[in-house]
């Protein structure tokens, strides 16, 4: 075809219409299943951080505020009405790349129930080991992907066995010892990522006062006129 | 504060070239010479920042207003191919010495994903308008210094014997991880 | 007949990162493992080859001026079907991909099948063009991505194979995918003259 200058804007101007109407329906059509996927991974991970349940704690999400203005989403986890976790999506932006994203999960007592990591940057075979890292040898050989290994199998080595030093589950943090170990805590860090595991324990602490904070509202709540003082003082 | 810890980022420890890996077409193909090399960094840096402002203007003012956000990569990549035109017909008529310089690189830039990465990630990182131009403007630099870095080792290993095989693309390819090595040393800057 | 060559060409003679080069971003950048070469390879395939089918179906009406800025458009609009489409039903593979799939519209192998194959030929024949060229391309990423994962965490397609902390940590890094790169370059031609 002939390149006036007719031609060649006409010819641009269909083809951008099709690809943007073409665009629009396939958007139409994926729309509700992207919103889906993204639902069902965060269940999945709630599902995996606090104890069974029977309620939908996706319905009952709250939301805390933490400070820096920034809020984090709390999904409460009940079994016939009665509390039996509290599963927090928490961050922080001190990651080794920046942004990390954890959904962790507390029982009542303030202790972690398990963890999962939603969202990270972090180099690949080093810091991404805070997938497991923190979690004890028994959990982790129930939700680890990976079970099967040729060279374990040959000379009969068995997978970590070095203790819970390492393991955040069924520790409450808040405390000295909620710290990696080069800080004077208790927690051993993942070997040559100090600063993703230091980052991955201030994203669990983040979430574990954004949660003593807010049942504190809840129970000064209760006994009336002092939760609005409080609240209006922050 | 906050700038800085951009502009470190972005050159040193997550080098746009040997780390994010953008922008590996002009680096294995324009770096033969130091002075082709700085030739391409210098458009690379014209281009990434006024493309980067360009971008981040409309998806601020058009497609996040109308709520077509899943427009983004086909608007982007229009509006850096009209840029690239652009910049190429203004910098002809106001700069010819400039133009002489920059010019034989303008056509390459468009396919160059350095740059409509750079505009994406400004968005996905949700930087405002001026850390975007400083997170673009320290990208350049850094595919420009990885860039010719990158030239002045292979200007000597031009004069080197290499064995038969390994002539051409693969030891640039084993000296480019060698370098990639070496700005990994960078990542205890932050 | 033809066709049968058009094809193959893709596979290993003109295979577009072993032999022309063509799409080194993603091929680097997203081998850390089988799994994620696989996937960029097949998403860069379905955008390949339909691609080619419409330019080579619509050539005839573009005006040779505005042939560049059309086909990038085209291209686009197929990336950004991918992209919803993954987001939607792998969003896994879309989450460790990332910013590497809006990128597919820059990959050189597509804008330069579309312009040196596909505005010349049928229909058939460039789709034909474009599956070889994708699955040359699925291959090459896939063989990287193998061999990254393998020596860096000792997996293959996450099966481990041998203990993850024996594994050569720089290979799923950076400067490992350089290196794969280059020595697998190194063997192919040796074979090549062979």
């Amino acid at each position: 075809m002939e390149s006036t200058f007719k031609n060649m804007v006409l010819a641009l101007l269909i083809v951008t219409l099709v690809s943007s109407a073409i665009l629009g329906f396939v958007y139409e059509l994926t729309k509700q299943p992207i919103v889906d996927a993204q639902l069902k991974k965060k269940l999945e991970a709630i599902n995996k951080v606090v104890p069974p349940y029977n309620n939908n704690p996706n319905d009952e999400m709250y939301t805390i505020e933490v400070e820096g203005g920034e809020a984090v989403e709390a999904y409460p986890a009940k079994m016939d009405n009665k509390l039996v976790g509290t599963a927090i999506k928490t961050y922080t932006n001190k990651g080794f790349s920046g942004f990390i994203q954890v959904m962790v999960g507390f029982v009542p007592n303030g202790t972690v129930y398990n963890y999962q990591v939603l969202d990270h940057k972090e180099t690949p075979g080093l810091g991404s080991k805070m997938n497991d890292w923190f979690r004890p040898q028994e959990v982790v050989a129930e939700t680890a992907d990976v079970k099967f290994s040729i060279f374990d199998w040959l000379f009969g080595i068995k997978p970590g066995g070095d203790g819970d030093t390492k393991s955040i589950v069924n520790k409450t943090p808040g405390n000295k010892g909620f710290l990696v170990a080069k800080d004077g805590g208790e927690i051993d860090a993942i070997t040559a990522a100090t600063i993703s595991s230091r980052a991955f324990l201030d994203a669990i602490n983040r979430g574990y006062t954004a949660l003593q904070k807010s049942s504190q509202v809840a129970i000064k709540q209760d006994s009336t006129l002092v939760s609005t003082q409080l609240q209006g003082g922050e | 504060m906050n700038y800085i810890f951009i502009i470190i980022t972005a050159i040193f420890v997550n080098n746009i070239v040997l780390n994010q890996f953008l922008g590996i077409c002009p680096f294995l193909g324009v770096s033969k010479k130091i002075s082709t090399a700085a030739g391409m960094a210098g458009a690379v840096t014209f281009v990434m920042v006024i493309a980067t402002i360009v971008t981040y203007l409309i998806q601020k003012s058009v497609l996040d207003v109308l709520g077509i956000g899943f427009m983004q990569t086909i608007t982007f990549i229009l509006v850096i191919a009209a840029l690239v035109q652009l910049v190429e017909i203004i910098l002809k008529k106001v700069s010819p010495s400039l133009y002489q310089a920059l010019g034989v690189f303008l056509p390459l830039i468009t396919t160059n994903c350095a740059i409509l990465g750079v505009a994406i990630m400004t968005i996905q990182k949700e930087y405002n308008l001026m850390e975007g131009v400083v997170f673009a403007m320290a990208s350049a630099i850094g595919f420009g210094l990885a860039l010719v870095i990158f030239a002045g080792l292979r200007e000597h290993l031009d004069l080197m014997t290499v064995p038969k095989g390994m002539k051409g693309v693969p030891i640039a390819l084993v000296v480019a991880g060698i370098l990639a090595m070496a700005f990994m040393g960078f990542s205890g800057l932050v | 007949m033809d066709n049968v060559k058009n094809f193959t060409k893709g596979l290993i003679k003109e295979n577009p990162v072993f032999a022309l080069l063509l799409g080194m971003c993603p091929t680097l950048g997203v081998t850390t493992s089988a799994e994620n070469g696989l996937g960029m390879g097949l998403a860069t395939t379905f955008v390949l080859v339909m691609a080619n089918i419409v330019i080579s179906a619509v050539k005839n009406g573009i005006p040779d001026k505005v042939r560049i800025p059309a086909f990038i458009i085209i291209i686009a609009s197929f990336v950004t079907v991918v992209e919803l489409t993954m987001q939607a039903y792998l969003p896994s593979l879309f989450a460790s991909l990332g910013l590497f799939i809006p990128l597919i519209v820059v990959n050189c192998i597509v804008l330069g099948r579309a312009e040196a194959f596909a505005s010349k030929n049928n229909v058939i024949s460039s789709a034909i063009d474009g599956l070889g060229m994708g699955l040359g391309f699925s291959l090459a990423l896939t063989l990287l991505g193998a061999v990254r994962e393998f020596l860096g965490s000792g997996k293959v397609f996450g099966l481990q194979i041998y203990d993850t902390n024996y594994g050569m940590l720089v290979f799923v890094l950076a400067p490992g995918a350089f290196l794969v790169l280059g020595y697998l370059i190194l063997v192919i031609n040796r074979f090549k003259k062979a």
